[in-house]
């Protein structure tokens, strides 16, 4: 299972990194995607995949015991989740409206910032 | 894209999305859901529809502007946020709860509050974001 | 209420936000409000900042929950003082902000998310949590994000582009250094894994995160390869928004490099090479960058990356010297990139233009406010007494210690290179004769505002001069606090043994 995470991990980085470094915005925010759900795939992956019970301790006990599963990587996965949908959204609208006001999608025409003015 | 179909589907289908996305809110505690997910299926529920019946129609119904619903929650997830701080001399952020649980909805604390705000922000954040990409179209 | 202390400095910034957004179409209410809002928020900083100076650091268990598990807040000497000079830079902001952003631009919730970026920095800066630090580099990033794009003109959309591309680049690869660290230790509490990361056997990964991290953050704080966003980006939006940006989003980034550099990473040796290496390229490109332009605000922003290096180069030095050295060159730094980029913008109200080559004459018609320019201009240059001098001191001093003689003289390239600039733009914006050029008629200029709306943009330059001159001539107040920084930095025990309560 942690091979098979692990190669699509690599799948979604080498693709996300890839597309980012296209000239399209579109593919631009492509890349975007598939890097940030590799990023969440190698937090879960690396916060150690075990079949275990929920981590709840009982009232009558002090300590864990016994094998339980890690919650903070979903956690982490999840808040990582919202904050990229956030971004994601904010990407789109900003290069719709890029596209619109510039009339291109090529990421090499965006040169008017290094003009001397 | 207007087909019968869907528009008499989402008719049925709205009220229950709606009422299931409270379920989620505050089944969310103990189980899998919570504010986000609450928050995010009852946004499906408008854009659904916004879908069969067209966006100018899903505003009437809303009435408030969605983005009004961002401040909202917001406010009422900082002061359920803050009132520890006020009210019983606990760091920010900590759980309160009432004694007796009530029927249907269960233990209320401060926890249902800090989500229902994150429920309503949702909502307007996501429809804001919808009907801003859908419009400029 | 006293142990939440360190707390308000963020509820006061959230409720003014929240309070912003329910008047969304009140521009001018927003704008007194925001204005009372920020000086509220000036008063609440120097407050923590007197009792964590008083009392020590302060450490909050947000939850109450315990501090491996739950986040902490964590007030330490570092963190009050730049939650102090976030509070100044913000409240001059805000005030240059009233009258100098167009109304159209206002209207889209300006200033409502110029407090949330204020959250976010404050946030940042007293979060012992590292992935809360990260949650609060997006709240930061998302803010500016909108900042930046407001008003959507033509290079300002480019900008933003660029800007979003590269910062959300370094969130993710930040994010994996932050996998890759969990999985070593399996904690997030920076105190904790400080004390983790020494039992880890496999010191291969633990070289790896910290590259990560140090990409990650190089990127947001525009060290040497990888600033290249900043040049196309920071110009583009009003100079208000352009001050907040240079004062303190390039310097989270470098506070987060120095606390994961020395609480987590303190000492890895190929690191302090490495980030050498580094700040001495990042010096070295900035200053060669800042004398080929001609546009104001572009010689500012090569000059923001050409002193990064300084403190860069100090962190890599990692002695109390050098660290003091860094601390001193972080607090005037934060104030005077402010008041720069308030002086690019009072330029163009007065001219119209900020291009070098088309401005002239400013000290013959403005005998006064000149004088008030030139002092900032000098503090960044560093004569003594002015405020850059005594940080250089400190870190030439280290250098020589550590026997870094490249660093050494990339500390006085870097200082000689910002003396000829600026001698350049006085000869040129100052003393020069007005060529004749076409002004832009349909434009508010200077001279045909209000006495109350000159005063908006008087008042913030002269309020930041104010701090300038006390960092300047109070230099040894500073200077102890840099000390007692560098020393609770150098021996992190202090820091753990508070957030875990040993």
């Amino acid at each position: 299972m942690e091979i098979l995470l692990a190669i699509i991990t690599g799948v979604l980085y080498a693709s996300g990194i890839y597309m980012i470094m296209r000239r399209s915005m579109v593919k631009l925010i492509l890349g975007i995607i598939l890097l940030g759900n590799g990023v969440n795939l190698l937090i879960f992956v690396l916060g150690r995949i075990t079949k275990g019970e929920p981590p709840i301790i009982d009232s009558a006990e002090k300590v864990l015991e016994g094998v339980y599963a890690d919650p903070i990587p979903q956690a982490l996965i999840l808040t990582a989740i919202v904050i990229s949908f956030g971004l994601q959204a904010f990407a789109i609208i900003l290069m719709k409206r890029t596209f619109k006001v510039l009339k291109t999608d090529d990421l090499d025409q965006l040169n008017t910032t290094d003009e001397d003015s | 894209m207007r087909t019968l179909i869907l528009k008499s589907a989402s008719s049925y289908l709205i009220p229950v999305l709606l009422i299931f996305s409270v379920f989620i809110l505050l089944r969310g505690h103990y189980l899998p859901g919570g504010g986000f997910v609450g928050g995010l299926v009852a946004a499906i529920a408008f854009v659904l529809d916004a879908f069969s019946n067209g966006l100018e129609k899903t505003k009437t119904i809303l009435k408030i502007h969605p983005g009004f619903l961002m401040p909202l929650g917001l406010l009422v997830a900082f002061l359920s946020g803050i009132s520890p701080m006020v009210f019983s001399d606990l760091p920010f952020m900590t759980g309160i709860w009432a004694e007796n649980p009530i029927p249907v909805i269960g233990a209320i604390g401060s926890a249902l509050f800090f989500d229902l705000g994150v429920y309503l922000v949702v909502i307007g954040a996501a429809l804001t974001i919808i009907f801003t990409i859908s419009e400029s179209a | 209420m006293t142990n939440d202390i360190i707390i308000l400095p963020l509820v006061v910034h959230l409720f003014f936000s929240i309070v912003l957004m329910f008047f969304w179409n009140k521009v001018d209410f927003q704008k007194i409000f925001s204005v009372v809002a920020n000086f509220i928020a000036l008063l609440v900083a120097i407050w923590v900042f007197i009792f964590v100076y008083n009392n020590g650091t302060q450490v909050v268990q947000s939850g109450n929950w315990e501090a491996p598990f739950g986040i902490v807040f964590v007030g330490d000497m570092l963190a009050a003082t730049l939650v102090l000079l976030t509070a100044i830079a913000g409240f001059a902001v805000s005030i240059f902000s009233t009258i100098s952003v167009i109304r159209a631009r206002l209207r889209f919730g300006y200033f409502s998310v110029f407090h949330f970026l204020l959250l976010g920095l404050n946030g940042a800066f007293l979060t012992g949590d590292i992935f809360n630090l990260y949650v609060w580099f997006e709240i930061i990033i998302i803010s500016s994000f909108v900042l930046i794009s407001i008003g959507g003109e033509k290079n300002q959309l480019e900008g933003a582009v660029k800007y979003f591309a590269l910062n959300f680049f370094a969130s993710m690869i930040f994010l994996t250094a932050l996998g890759v660290l969990y999985g070593l230790v399996g904690t997030l509490n920076m105190a904790d894994i400080s004390l983790k990361i020494a039992e880890v056997q496999n010191r291969n990964l633990v070289e790896i995160s910290a590259v990560l991290f140090l990409v990650g953050f190089g990127i947001k704080s525009a060290i040497f390869p990888l600033y290249f966003w900043l040049p196309a980006s920071y110009h583009t939006p009003p100079s208000a928004v352009s001050a907040i940006f240079a004062g303190l989003l390039t310097k989270v980034g470098v506070y987060a490099l120095i606390r994961v550099f020395t609480l987590i990473y303190g000492g890895e040796g190929f690191l302090s090479i490495l980030l050498l290496t580094l700040a001495i390229m990042t010096i070295f490109s900035g200053g060669v960058g800042a004398i080929i332009q001609n546009n104001m605000k572009k010689v500012f922003m090569y000059f923001i990356i050409c002193h990064i290096g300084f403190m860069i180069g100090g962190l890599a030095l990692f002695t109390e010297v050098a660290m003091a050295g860094v601390i001193f060159y972080l607090i005037h730094d934060i104030i005077i990139k402010t008041n720069l980029f308030l002086i690019s913008g009072l330029i163009y109200r007065i001219k119209g233009t900020t291009n070098m080559k088309k401005l002239g004459g400013l000290y013959a018609n403005y005998p006064k406010l000149s004088l008030l320019l030139a002092i900032p201009l000098f503090s960044l240059i560093g004569i003594p007494p002015l405020s850059g001098y005594w940080p250089k001191i400190s870190l030439i001093l280290a250098s020589f210690n550590a026997e870094e003689y490249w660093f050494f003289g990339a500390l006085i390239f870097g200082s000689l290179i910002t003396l000829i600039v600026i001698a350049k733009l006085w000869s040129e914006v100052f003393w020069k004769d007005q060529p004749k050029i076409n002004f832009p008629e349909k434009f508010i200029y200077f001279d045909q505002l209000r006495i109350g709306q000159k005063f908006t943009f008087i008042f913030p330059i002269a309020f930041l001069t104010f701090v300038t001159l006390y960092i300047g001539f109070g230099a040894e107040h500073i200077q102890q606090l840099s000390q007692r920084i560098a020393s609770e930095l150098i021996n992190n025990e202090l820091y753990i043994d508070a957030v875990l309560k040993r």
